[in-house]
């Protein structure tokens, strides 16, 4: 990512004019840029949109705000994958406020960061990761003598949009599960004047992070969303749908217990708890760690991180969803989605309920940009 | 020179969000607190679910350290089941947590660490040709060259005059406690940058058996990736192959450019072999067992306890004499807030007495201050960590530890006392980091030994239905992590979890003071012999609270052993 260069960037100085410092051939560039435009399910006639996007930006301020987590989005971000010019996509950004990396501490970053967004003001973008605890005055989670809700609204006041990022800036995540003893909730939960983007996951994969701040520079707004506010070049397609153990599941072959014949020929995992056909993840298409692999390829059934709530309506999670007769079936893999939420929704509910079956609706919706999303996100509906 | 009190907060380039406290006098510190301000409550979200998902919620307690909740949680419902997994799949955890330790060391070391002895800016007014010098005297890094070694300067010089310096704002640049050479602080950067890009390969081995990281996937009875060479999307000779180069990267990196780095700075350093040692008792559950987890002979890193810093003496390590005060804590207990409590018998009701938010002034001036329990050996204060574990190694005889450990203090011609210290915590996990990538190999052969003998089984399915159960059960789960030792206990009733606790070794290191005025590990050195030059730049607190590799999501967890409802807690204004 920020491999040696000789090349940094200078003040003013613009994508294309870096670029041409560099030596990297025009060709090149527009070739990643078509790449990224295929990635963004904006097709790659847009390759030429892109690149002008990205030639003529400056550094824009990036501030990132870890709240009530655990650092493993941050560490997920670190494994992005980057060919050569994938370090020019992290010199396009000015991470001016980060913990885990900062180099000073105290009131020094705290300094960085209001200047930062000062100097920056209605431009910045706002990653947010980890939840906001709101029992007990929030007293939760205290960061620079500040609460985690007063981090977040100052920080959010002059950010262009906001990236939650990872499931407990989406909804509350692990410390939000059932009884959810400090009240965590979601960043959605309290800022209602943004344009707020979810990127899903427990964590997510690095570059869909990466993949989302391109497309921020490149149109001046944020991915089109589905009803979770999470962008559709990630999230429009279902595991199952496109699960490399498919074929297996419709033929009808299934791993009945870790580590027997199915599972040492690569069959599907549905018996052993699979949530594949409920969840709305790129795990398939981008896989993890530089292509290397994921989950359901390295033998262990989907847990649905990408959902909200799922760690209680994805639980437990060896147990199968619940049991249709037969399989193999599209309308009937629907079904298992369907019934899983309903038969989840003590508790959590009809949020969860409505969403899953919302995307098993959406599949085929027409698309369409939002502006902003707003609460619920009301778009695609 | 009038007492001056200061605060830190937010520590910065850790995981989680602490506040140091301290009182300075005449340039030392005299005093010091540690708060951690997150409280989560995983474990009682854990009450009532399937033990054989606890792996998942554990793991996220921390994303930095991902894997070692994991596999302790996994360990502790074996041990309470008694399932006893495979070998091979004894072999993949070790190489999944080996790589854990090699990975998270080294990211440690250039990217939360090194900028407490390393001045970015010094770096500009290098000699390339003289950096090359040095480098190729250390080690024989390819990159450590003058044209590489040129290009890294010149970026940085664009970089800072850009006047955007990102995450380099607000560094303490020019500080006098800074000591390298130009050339010395060049090269630093040059491996900064370098690290980045090593890290992301060399953890795909996470990827491969347990399908992405962070938060790879574990198994109660074994490990999910199945063996079988002759199919395409299992484990098979390609992924072999690409763990073996994986292996083979690791330790060049680790041996040529990370082991080199730090010896080379230290000996610039070499006072804070004096600075920052604190508490004097040293303790490690030991790590790496070579056959089953309960085989205690059999661990790489052995167990026990070192008091008083009497290396001709291992005390044996009994989890039974481990108790929990909450003292310092925005806790109460049941018996009164004095009490210590063994994780089996532990309570969690917090209880918040501190400030209104917006915090102005000083939580040292409270009682009660931080979210931190106080674990306590034998009513003792400890320190856990890659010093705590090379120390016992080294009293036990650990031949290769010995060996390296010699090695480095031979070259800085310094004695095994200094290791006491804020430098040794910080060389310790370098020698650690070594031996463990010298070790992967090792394991890899012996997974394959066993696959060319016809051992493929990863899995023991005996005890995975429920309906095999015993109707109570509990169980130890231990892991010495790469923060130190870490130990999970559940109880299992009728199918699921009663309870569980976890004490995790950010508690022991950052725990507050206890019911006897006892310091935990970070304000105890940060008071021993420490220096502060200037209360405005707390740099010298920022390299001994590094050496510690503090993780404070994982320190700050609580249990509720009836899954009752939390307490109502009124905030003091």
């Amino acid at each position: 990512m920020i491999s040696p260069s000789a090349y940094p960037w200078a003040e003013g100085e613009t994508l294309g004019q870096h670029l041409d410092e560099r030596g990297i051939p025009r060709r090149d560039f527009l070739e990643y840029c078509g790449k990224m435009a295929v990635i963004l399910g904006i097709g790659s006639a847009a390759a030429p949109r892109v690149a002008k996007a990205l030639e003529s930006v400056k550094r824009p301020s990036v501030v990132w705000l870890q709240l009530q987590e655990c650092t493993g989005c941050v560490e997920s971000v670190l494994r992005t994958e980057n060919p050569s010019i994938g370090d020019l996509l992290l010199d396009v950004i000015s991470l001016d406020y980060n913990h885990t990396l900062m180099a000073g501490a105290g009131k020094a970053v705290e300094k960085a960061k209001t200047d930062a967004m000062a100097a920056n003001k209605g431009k910045y973008l706002l990653v947010v990761s980890g939840s906001i605890p709101t029992k007990e005055n929030d007293i939760y989670t205290m960061i620079g003598g500040k609460t985690a809700r007063m981090q977040l609204e100052e920080a959010a006041e002059g950010c262009a949009a906001i990236i939650a990022l990872g499931a407990c800036a989406h909804w509350g995540g692990v410390q939000g599960a059932r009884p959810n003893p400090t009240g965590a909730v979601g960043v959605r939960d309290i800022i209602k004047n943004k344009p707020i983007l979810v990127v899903a996951g427990c964590p997510p994969i690095g570059d869909t992070v990466t993949a989302t701040v391109v497309h921020f520079l490149t149109f001046g707004a944020l991915p089109e969303m589905d009803r979770e506010g999470r962008p559709l070049f990630a999230y429009g397609e279902r595991i199952h749908d496109q699960c490399q153990r498919r074929a297996h599941f419709d033929a009808g072959q299934f791993v009945e217990t870790f580590d027997d014949k199915g599972a040492r020929e690569g069959w599907c995992l549905y018996q052993v708890g699979c949530k594949g056909p409920a969840t709305f993840s790129p795990c398939p298409i981008f896989k993890w760690n530089t292509r290397t692999s994921w989950p359901i390829e390295a033998g262990h059934p989907c847990i649905g991180c990408t959902e909200p709530y799922f760690w209680d309506t994805m639980t437990p999670f060896y147990g199968r969803l619940p049991d249709v007769a037969g399989f193999g079936i599209e309308k009937r893999v629907d079904t298992i989605g369907a019934s899983l939420a309903i038969g989840a929704a003590a508790g959590v509910a009809a949020h969860a309920t409505m969403t899953v079956l919302h995307q098993m609706k959406r599949r085929k919706a027409t698309r369409q940009v939002p502006e902003a999303t707003e609460d619920e996100g009301a778009n695609n509906g | 020179m009038a007492k001056t009190k200061l605060v830190v907060d937010p520590i910065t380039r850790i995981e989680g969000h602490l506040r140091i406290e301290a009182q300075s006098e005449n340039g030392k510190i005299s005093q010091a607190w540690a708060s951690a301000t997150q409280f989560r409550g995983i474990e009682l979200v854990l009450q009532g679910r399937d033990p054989r998902d606890a792996w998942a919620f554990t793991q996220r307690i921390c994303g930095v350290c991902t894997t070692v909740h994991a596999i302790a949680s996994v360990r502790a419902v074996e041990d309470a089941l008694n399932i006893r997994i495979p070998p091979n799949a004894n072999t993949i955890r070790n190489l999944v947590h080996g790589m854990q330790y090699i990975q998270d060391h080294v990211i440690h070391f250039y990217h939360l660490h090194a900028l407490d002895w390393v001045d970015v800016v010094s770096a500009l007014s290098a000699d390339p040709a003289k950096a090359a010098a040095i480098g190729k005297s250390i080690s024989p890094w390819p990159n450590n060259d003058e044209a590489h070694l040129r290009a890294v300067q010149l970026r940085v010089k664009k970089f800072v005059g850009s006047g955007q310096l990102g995450i380099f704002a607000g560094g303490y640049w020019g500080h006098p406690a800074y000591k390298l050479p130009p050339e010395v602080n060049l090269l630093a950067v040059s491996h900064y940058l370098e690290a980045l890009d090593w890290q992301r390969d060399v953890i795909r081995l996470h990827a491969i058996f347990g399908g992405k990281n962070p938060h790879p996937n574990f198994l109660v009875g074994g490990m999910a990736s199945a063996i079988n060479l002759s199919q395409a999307t299992t484990f098979n000779a390609e992924r072999i192959a690409d763990i073996n180069g994986m292996i083979k990267r690791a330790r060049e990196f680790v041996e040529q450019v990370y082991w080199p780095d730090l010896v080379a700075i230290a000996g610039f350093y070499k006072d804070w072999g004096a600075i920052g040692g604190g508490v004097p008792n040293f303790l490690a559950c030991g790590e790496f067992p070579e056959s089953d987890v309960r085989d205690l002979k059999s661990l790489y890193f052995p167990r026990g306890i070192i008091l008083n810093k009497d290396l001709s003496h291992v005390v044996e390590y009994d989890q039974k004499k481990v108790k929990e005060y909450i003292h310092s804590s925005w806790y109460d207990y049941g018996k009164g807030a004095e009490e210590g409590l063994h994780p089996y018998e532990g309570e969690t009701t917090p209880h918040y007495t501190g400030p209104k938010a917006p915090w102005t002034g000083y939580l040292q001036d409270e009682k009660k201050y931080s979210w931190m329990k106080s674990p306590r050996y034998e009513d003792k204060s400890m320190q856990v960590g890659p010093l705590a574990r090379m120390l016992v190694a080294y009293a036990s005889g650990h031949k290769d530890a010995k060996e390296l450990i010699g090695e480095a203090l031979k070259k800085l011609n310094v004695g095994p006392e200094v290791l006491f210290s804020t430098l040794g915590r910080t060389a310790a996990r370098g020698v650690e980091t070594v031996l463990l990538a010298r070790k992967m190999e090792g394991w890899m052969g012996d997974l394959t030994g066993r696959i060319k003998n016809g051992d493929t089984a990863t899995f023991t399915k005996d005890k995975w239905e429920p309906s095999s159960w015993p109707k109570k059960a509990e169980g130890y789960g231990y892991l010495d992590a790469p923060r130190g030792a870490l130990g999970h206990w559940v109880q299992i009733e009728d199918e699921k979890i009663a309870r569980y606790q976890a004490v995790v070794p950010s508690t022991w290191n950052a725990s507050p003071r206890d019911a006897r005025g006892q310091p935990g590990a970070y304000e105890a050195a940060l008071a021993d012999n420490h220096p502060l030059v200037d209360p405005e730049k707390p740099l010298e607190i920022l390299r001994t609270i590094h050496s510690f590799d503090p993780c404070l999501a994982c320190g700050v967890h609580v249990l509720d052993a009836e899954g009752n409802e939390l307490s109502s807690v009124e905030v003091n204004t």
